[in-house]
């Protein structure tokens, strides 16, 4: 049972990146491929309806993990408390800037609420890329299965690392170039002319780096931690993952120049998805692992909820994932096309 | 007090309070905005809908406040309470993960639908749209109480070997009695808030002598509403809330009544200040056996006092309990009063040329926010020293490895942020109301273009 939910966090979280991932990524690239009031209310028309009900996976993830990893939720959460409360705020700037961007009439306040959401956007895709990089390392739990971590101590990858160090802020990096790329292939599939140009352009500019960071951090993480190779070695099946994502990269290059976009935007997708399935992969069954002693780490079976709770919790939960699943399913149909901007709204 | 504990609940109370200002508006203006919705398919008048539309932009602009400050407060859980949800996390996960699968995404797709959608959307199908957002409101403010009312009154877990607890009995939390109640009556409040809302503005256009039609419209729909709702929140609702207290923690209810010294027919204090050192009421009016009776529905009946208990069970700020509780129950008879002199008058078809009651609705807006503040800081300071009652003590739930001064500083932060937010919020919703419900509707670029019809 406790696999089962393993597996279901992981999924929820995955598909939180991915969805979020893209209006995040809108968010990077928007100062920069749009010109102009009405070119910027097109990526704000293209992540409109949607953004809200992506940041939801966000919260029904948390949720989640709260109810079938309580341990798990009490010692990060705590421990993470800095990041976490910075990521919040982040949160919130940005979807002020969004929202309250549209209500405002002057230019000198477009303009403020525009740097608002690019900067809030570009900020927590690196925030999010150096917490997964924090989860990987691992994180100086004491007997008590608590941390506390400080936002930085010496930036080298020891015993007692903060949130930052030179291994997390490449996660980092490496997320805010990912998300960059596929934020910008989202508003190719949804925009026109122009726009539609500069997203792809961005894009292709963004892929070659792509590719050196993704190499440059799979060494870096056997370097930190070369215990992520045994699961690989002992279930050489697991190699595949590394496989699809490099052959992601590769279509999404492929079909980005060809102007393919919803391939591309489906590559990434994938791409990034396998990035995080490959994380979870080595790390299981460990799902916070220790940096002071490996007897601390946190896994599914010391911090799991009781087994009538997870068991009663898988009925209701599928039932809310396919309802879900389905709202999601309409609304993108609902949306789907080219935006335009005529009506009322962004 | 230990000031990292200090900080930790500053730092919850003040966030909660602050996001409960924006969902009550959600919940309270979402069945209305239905109400709209149904007469303009039935009458196909075009101020229904211009109505439904006004309200759903004020809608709008409130929900992303009350997005934005309700994700904190999933987060705090883990981050300011971390050994509370390891204790609870098995029991309490369950509803708070609940919420986010069954409401949040209900809420937030249906919304997405129901502000862009119009054009998209056959009338029917928008209709529907704004009940799937009722619905998930509603739907989510449940389970959020439900978590709450297992704070209050634990039921349905077990004790196992590592000293947390662990769910025992899905459906004895989900059904828990207490969340009914509180449920009923928490909910009645939110509609109040949304029912005093609309009469507000309709009172303020009038007055104004603009939107003449949509004034009218608003002050019917809120005096109904709020006629019909602020005597449910009297009763049978908050006489089921009080009973429940009693019976589940005396204490509670000793220290919401200021009763110092147990007896049979004990009085219910109307006005006067709680005197915790000396043990007495200074300047009191009391109703004499008045607080028996509304207990036990028996004039003698004995009620037990706080001379009863030990101290150390005591709630840890009588006289603040004390007020909230006496604010929130004198806001709702002053609300039924209003009401029903408002529902007279417009029966007899004067209200909207009473000026001096139609000021008085317009002025009436803020109330409602006390009351519901007052309301919870009630629940939440009588639960006090327990965070689940009788079983766990808020001094034993915050997180023991951020200190106080890490705390302090996400304190002031969400203070600053929030009272940015706040000036925002109150500026956007001024210029809505200003621009009015009429056929202007303002799009981004500030282009005031006609309405779709
Ligand atoms: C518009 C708001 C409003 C108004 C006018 C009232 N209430 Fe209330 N009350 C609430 C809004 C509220 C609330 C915010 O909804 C609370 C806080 C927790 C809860 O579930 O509901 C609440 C809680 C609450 C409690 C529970 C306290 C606890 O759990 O310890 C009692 C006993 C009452 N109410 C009783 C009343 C009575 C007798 C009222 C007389 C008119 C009344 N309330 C008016
Ligand atoms: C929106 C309405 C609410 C308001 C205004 C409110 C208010 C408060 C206040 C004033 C405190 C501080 C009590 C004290 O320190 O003396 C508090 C504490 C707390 N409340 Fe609430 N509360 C609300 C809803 C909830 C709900 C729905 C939950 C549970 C899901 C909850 C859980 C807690 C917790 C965990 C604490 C911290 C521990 C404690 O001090 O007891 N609150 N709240
Ligand atoms: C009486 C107390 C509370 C009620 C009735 C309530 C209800 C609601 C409602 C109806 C919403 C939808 C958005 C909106 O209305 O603006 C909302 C937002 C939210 N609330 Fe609360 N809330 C309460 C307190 C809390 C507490 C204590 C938590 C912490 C667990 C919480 C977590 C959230 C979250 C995470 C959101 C964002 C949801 C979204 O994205 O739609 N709320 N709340």
């Amino acid at each position: 049972m406790a696999t089962i939910w393993f597996i279901i966090v992981a999924v929820m979280i995955t598909a939180y990146v991915v969805l979020d991932g893209f209006d995040l990524g809108a968010g990077i690239i928007y100062l920069f491929v749009s010109k102009g009031s009405t070119e910027r209310r097109m990526i704000l028309r293209a992540i409109g309806p949607v953004w809200d009900g992506n940041e939801v996976w966000l919260l029904a993830a948390g949720g989640t993990l709260y109810f079938a990893f309580p341990q798990l939720y009490a010692a990060g959460f705590s421990g993470f408390y800095l990041p976490l409360m910075i990521v919040l705020w982040l949160l919130m700037l940005r979807a002020v800037g969004i929202e309250f961007r549209t209500h405002m009439e002057n230019p000198v306040w477009q303009g403020f609420f525009d740097f608002i959401f690019w900067i809030s956007s570009a900020l927590l895709a690196i925030f999010f890329g150096a917490a997964l990089g924090n989860v990987i390392r691992g994180v100086p739990l004491g007997a008590d299965g608590y941390f506390f971590e400080p936002l930085w101590t010496d930036f080298k990858v020891g015993p007692q690392p903060g949130i930052l160090d030179w291994y997390t802020v490449m996660a980092g990096i490496v997320a805010l170039v990912t998300l960059t790329a596929h934020g910008a292939l989202y508003v190719a599939i949804k925009t026109e002319g122009e726009v539609n140009r500069r997203a792809r352009r961005i894009a292709i500019i963004c892929w070659p780096v792509q590719l050196l960071l993704t190499c440059l951090s799979l060494a870096a993480t056997y370097l930190v931690r070369p215990y992520v190779a045994q699961n690989y070695i002992a279930h050489p099946i697991g190699f595949l993952i590394p496989v699809l994502v490099f052959a992601c990269l590769t279509i999404m290059i492929w079909a980005a120049s060809k102007g393919q976009e919803k391939t591309a935007f489906i590559a990434s997708s994938l791409y990034i998805a396998g990035m995080l399935v490959g994380a979870v992969f080595a790390l299981y069954p460990r799902v916070l692992p220790a940096s002071t002693d490996p007897a601390y780490s946190l896994t599914i079976y010391n911090s799991a909820a009781g087994r009538h709770g997870l068991s009663v919790g898988f009925a209701w939960w599928t039932l809310g994932a396919v309802l879900a699943l389905g709202y999601f399913v309409f609304i993108y149909r609902m949306f789907r096309g080219k935006v335009s901007l005529e009506g009322a709204g962004y | 007090m230990n000031s990292a504990l200090l900080v930790h609940r500053l730092h919850f109370a003040f966030t909660v309070t602050f996001h409960y200002l924006f969902p009550q508006l959600t919940m309270g203006l979402a069945p209305l905005i239905v109400v709209l919705k149904t007469m303009a398919l039935r009458y196909k008048n075009e101020t229904y809908n211009q109505s439904a539309r006004f309200w759903a932009r004020i809608f709008g602009i409130n929900f992303v406040l009350g997005v934005v400050t309700g994700i904190p407060m999933e987060f705090q859980f883990g981050t300011n309470w971390s050994h509370f949800s390891r204790y609870a996390g098995g029991v309490i996960g369950q509803t708070l993960a609940m919420e986010g699968m069954f409401a949040f995404f209900l809420e937030s797709a249906f919304l997405g639908l129901f502000l862009f959608g119009e054009k998209r959307l056959s009338p029917r199908a928008h209709w529907w749209s704004a009940v799937a957002v009722f619905v998930g409101a509603w739907l989510s403010g449940y389970f959020i109480i439900a978590t709450d009312a297992w704070m209050q009154n634990p039921v349905g877990y077990e004790r196992v070997a590592d000293g947390s607890v662990q769910l025992a009995s899905f459906w004895q939390l989900v059904l828990n009695p207490w969340a009914w109640w509180q449920y009923a009556h928490n909910m009645s409040g939110a509609a109040i808030t949304g029912a005093f809302a609309m009469a507000s503005i309709g009172a303020f256009y009038l007055l104004w002598g603009k939107y003449q039609e949509h004034g009218r419209l608003f002050v019917k729909l809120g005096v109904i509403a709020g006629c019909i709702f602020s005597l449910l929140q009297l009763f049978p609702t908050g006489d089921a809330q009080g009973r429940m207290v009693a019976h589940h923690q005396p204490v509670t209810l000793a220290a919401m009544e200021a009763l110092f010294k147990s007896g049979p027919g004990a009085p219910l204090v109307i006005i006067g200040q709680p005197n915790v050192e000396e043990r007495k009421i200074d300047n009191p009016i009391l109703v004499p056996k008045m607080l028996s009776f509304l207990t036990y529905r028996r004039w003698e009946a004995e009620v037990l006092g706080l001379d009863a208990f030990p101290q150390n069970v005591w709630p840890d700020n009588i006289p603040l309990l004390y007020f909230s509780y006496h604010i929130m129950v004198g806001l709702g008879t002053v609300f039924i009063a209003i009401m029903l002199i408002a529902l007279f008058l417009l029966w007899r078809g004067k209200l909207f040329g009473t000026r001096w009651m139609l000021w008085i609705l317009m002025l009436s807006l803020p109330f409602p926010y006390i009351a519901n503040t007052a309301g919870w800081m009630t629940a939440e300071i009588g639960r006090q020293p327990w965070l689940v009652y009788g079983l766990f003590r808020t001094a034993d739930g915050y997180s023991k490895l951020v200190s106080a001064g890490n705390g302090l500083f996400t304190l002031l932060g969400f203070m600053g942020m929030y009272t940015v937010l706040g000036i925002l919020f109150l500026f956007l919703v001024r210029r809505e109301i200003e621009h009015g419900p009429q056929s202007e509707t303002l799009t981004p670029s500030g282009v005031p273009q006609p309405a779709a019809h």
